[in-house]
């Protein structure tokens, strides 16, 4: 039999001015079950609270309801005082006739009736409510970054330098991804690579980081704490551990002539190659595409020049199990496909700007490169087509970004900024040339942005023209470029020898494949969704799995690299504790009953319903039934609404509970 | 701000089935806000509207509900990702069901209530009582209860013809 003690408060004057407090007590104190209740000017005080503490010792209470203000207010508060009385602390249950009584009503005969009866449901409720344990989860104190870009790198080393085993997963066969590719960087122009390789040389250095190159995520099982990832190591054709990164099979290659993804096509490399000289690992690829070896059977000349005996034409695809306790996604970003239309995509591409068709229509991406002084040009502006220097450049923003009509109504974030960079670069190196840019708004928030940006108009002296470009043409060895510039409300048409175009950021081409392995939501474009747009930010809604860098959205570098120290910070705080502690509020099965239709795991917004076999004691199998994981259920319910045999039950929300509350009235 | 009071010689019982995290923070806020409304609702806090079960909906009105008022998150903006889109589906059918049994749909609300919307929440919770009480006392569920339990044959012309539609 349950001894249910009820406890008014009066909050001062706030529940009392219009609540008959005494009276409510009174008429509460005589529900069946309740064998002790009074009231209290402030019960969530320290006297409030040792009250609630002594007559739970003494009158023997097994429940409690508190009759206060919202239990989003000190639901908290009062179930940690019935634990340290010795009470299960879902055995307390508030009763709202603040916010949901005194304060909305003024009658004092009608609030108190309300209150009453407010107080009379939480009563009848407590009846069912039972004893729930604390959940606990271990956790696997190792944690998996995918992507080894600017984000990956800055997380990995975050969590690595806090002891944390890390395994960094990246795709390509070197990391530092677009960051690497980048000449200078905005609004300090420090080269870029002289920030990013000792970064780069960090992570493959740090004695807690475990660096897979080459190497895909495969399958993703289990849930916080307790993640199984497979990893996919893409046969590299040479062996990591004899390379000693000379590089005489690259020099001895007699395939030269394969344009390098890393320079954005323009620069050329061998078919055993590293993307770039300061690549991590240093450890040469052979693109079985471009081979002799792999296309004839005949050549083998990197087999023979090869020193420590490395390269291997045998090695195959390997799978590596790894346990994890935490994920944190940072796949970045991809360039806006201009020349073509992606299969299946709702993008339209800007065929209209001839890239693709005009050798020097570029994108930013490769006005980078250009610019890079390790890049194909040795940092020379050239144009691709004939090599010449241009003297006449334009720049046109907003390529793909902001047009809701071409299927992105997004703003890219970093083009304004990269273009008024482009401008500077480019007036550093061509001195007698002019640069143009047609833009559309200047999109500058960020500390120093601005002044950058004005800066590269009023010292570079970049024309800029507010207006959009309406077509673009190849005439002799110029592209005219025609625009309007509607501040001034005329027709522009420069003479360009080069076009460079700020092409929309978009997320990594099979960001959505990912998060299907990863059981995460996106967004229609496939950027990653946080948890919380303002409070989460680097949180997915599934538990254990982080975000970082520009996949989520586009950013820029200062911007991706707080969100990776924030997401490192998430799984430092996961990892702080052997055990994850969680509030029991989760959803059970009870398996007698279920009859395995599984509509619950359709509903399950988690992930958290898996299908469990039941066998007998020779190993028969009995029959199929959900099981929901502790570790993963958010607590919504939405299974117990949906199962049809009613076999699904949510603690501290069960049907006999609510239905207790109904039945109250 | 605050309207005159009236006497009324019915009072209707109106139940709210709202989710913890946007429509009880709501109804909280219209507490904080000293906004006012009938005192006639009774809520009860569920995680998620997802969770609310329709047999709850028909439990409240057995039990004399007057009104029921069904509130969640917006759309789009579900704590728990789309607990409030299964929920809006459910209710969508289970409406049919309900005029089926003869409850006139007049007396069951659902709506949108955000955290930040108390002045909605008054409203909301305003409109039902005074629709409902205009509509009198919900008598249908009390007639059935005091009839004999029902045996479950289809004895009756209606309920044959309702049977042989579906």
């Amino acid at each position: 039999m349950s001894r249910i003690g009820v406890f008014i408060c009066h909050c001062g004057e706030n529940i009392s001015r219009t609540v008959d407090v005494e009276r409510v007590a009174r008429e509460v104190g005589l529900l069946p079950g309740v064998s002790f209740s009074t009231d209290y000017k402030y019960m969530c005080s320290d006297p409030g609270q040792n009250l609630l503490k002594n007559a739970i010792q003494e009158q023997k209470l097994t429940h409690i309801v508190v009759a206060a203000c919202s239990p989003r207010m000190h639901e908290k508060t009062f179930r940690k005082a019935v634990e340290a009385a010795g009470l299960n602390p879902f055995l307390c249950e508030m009763a709202n006739i603040r916010e949901h009584c005194s304060w909305v009503h003024e009658n004092k005969e009608e609030a108190t009736v309300k209150a009453v009866e407010i107080v009379g449901m939480m009563v009848e409720r407590i009846k069912k409510n039972r004893i729930l344990p604390g959940i606990t989860v271990p956790v696997t104190k190792r944690s998996l970054v995918i992507g080894g870009g600017i984000a990956g790198i800055q997380a990995a080393l975050d969590i690595a330098d806090c002891g944390h085993e890390v395994i960094l997963v990246e795709r390509e066969p070197s990391i530092g991804g677009h960051m690497a590719q980048l000449s200078e960087t905005f609004p300090t122009l420090d080269c870029s690579q002289c920030i990013m390789t000792p970064k780069m040389v960090d992570v493959a250095n740090h004695p807690k980081i475990t660096l897979h190159t080459f190497s895909e995520v495969e399958l993703v099982e289990g849930y916080i704490g307790n993640f199984q990832v497979t990893i996919k190591k893409k046969a590299r054709s040479v062996d990591e551990d004899k390379c000693t990164g000379c590089g005489v099979c690259m020099t001895k290659c007699p395939q030269k002539k394969i344009p390098n993804k890393f320079d954005q096509n323009i620069g050329l490399r061998t078919a055993i190659y590293v993307p770039f000289p300061q690549a991590v690992p240093n450890t040469p690829v052979i693109d079985r595409a471009n081979c002799t070896w792999f296309k004839t059977g005949k050549c083998g000349v990197c087999q023979k020049v090869c020193g420590p005996g490395a390269v291997d034409f045998e090695q195959e695809d390997r799978l590596i199990v790894e346990a994890v306790g935490a994920i944190v996604v940072a796949t970045g970003f991809d360039l806006y496909t201009i020349d073509e239309k992606p299969k299946g995509s709702a993008i339209k591409g800007y065929g209209e700007f001839g890239h693709g068709k005009i050798p020097d229509v570029i994108d930013g991406m490769t006005f980078e490169r250009l610019a890079s002084a390790s890049g194909p040009t040795g940092g020379k502006i050239l144009r691709p087509s004939d090599g010449k220097e241009p003297k006449q450049i334009v720049f046109i923003q907003c390529i793909g970004s902001r047009a809701r009509e071409k299927g992105i109504s997004y703003c890219s974030k970093v083009c304004c900024m990269y273009t008024a960079k482009h401008t500077m670069l480019y007036h550093h190196k061509v001195h007698d040339g002019q640069a143009y840019v047609f833009f559309m708004d200047a999109r500058t928030p960020g500390k120093s942005y601005d002044e950058f940006w004005r800066r590269s108009i009023e010292e570079e002296e970049a024309v800029y023209i507010r207006g959009m470009v309406s077509r673009l043409y190849q005439k002799g060895d110029k592209i005219v470029v025609m625009g309007s510039d509607i501040a001034v409300g005329v027709q522009v048409e420069i003479e360009a020898d080069m076009v460079v175009l700020a092409t929309a950021i978009q997320p990594q081409k099979g960001a959505d494949t990912l998060a299907q392995k990863l059981g995460i939501s996106y967004d229609k474009y496939h950027f990653y969704s946080e948890a919380h747009a303002k409070l989460r930010p680097v949180e997915c809604a599934t538990a254990g799995i982080y975000l970082a860098g520009a996949c989520q959205g586009p950013k820029d570098i200062p911007e991706t690299v707080s969100q990776a120290s924030a997401a490192a910070a998430k799984v430092m705080t996961l990892f702080s504790k052997d055990q994850l502690e969680r509030e029991p509020i989760v959803a059970r099965v009870r398996e007698a009953g279920c009859v395995g239709c599984f509509a619950c795991k359709k509903v399950c917004a988690y992930g958290a319903i898996e299908e469990k076999e039941i066998r007998d004691r020779q190993g028969n199998l009995i029959k199929t039934v959900a099981y929901v994981n502790p570790g993963v259920c958010a607590g919504c319910g939405t299974c117990q609404a949906t199962c049809p045999s009613k076999c699904v039950e949510l603690d501290g929300y069960t049907d006999e509970q609510i239905v207790a509350m109904i039945e109250a009235l | 701000m605050h309207p005159e009071k009236t006497s009324h010689t019915f009072e209707p019982k109106v139940i709210a089935f709202v989710c913890t995290w946007c429509t009880y923070a709501g109804a909280d806020l219209a507490g904080t806000s000293r906004m006012q409304y009938p005192s006639n609702v009774r809520v009860l806090k569920f995680p998620c509207t997802g969770r609310i079960d329709p047999v709850f909906i028909l439990k409240a009105f057995q039990q004399g509900a007057d009104g029921v008022l069904v509130s969640g998150c917006h759309p789009g903006d579900c704590h728990y990702i789309a607990g409030n889109f299964h929920a809006r589906r459910r209710f969508a059918v289970f409406r049919k069901l309900l005029e089926f049994v003869g409850v006139d749909l007049n007396r069951l609300q659902f709506s949108w209530v955000s955290a930040a919307e108390g002045g909605k929440w008054v409203e909301v919770v305003t409109d039902l009582t005074e629709r409902v009480r205009a509509m009198g006392p919900m008598t249908e569920f009390k007639e059935l209860a005091l009839e004999e339990q029902w045996s479950g044959v289809i004895d009756t012309p209606e309920l044959k013809e309702a049977f042989s539609q579906i």
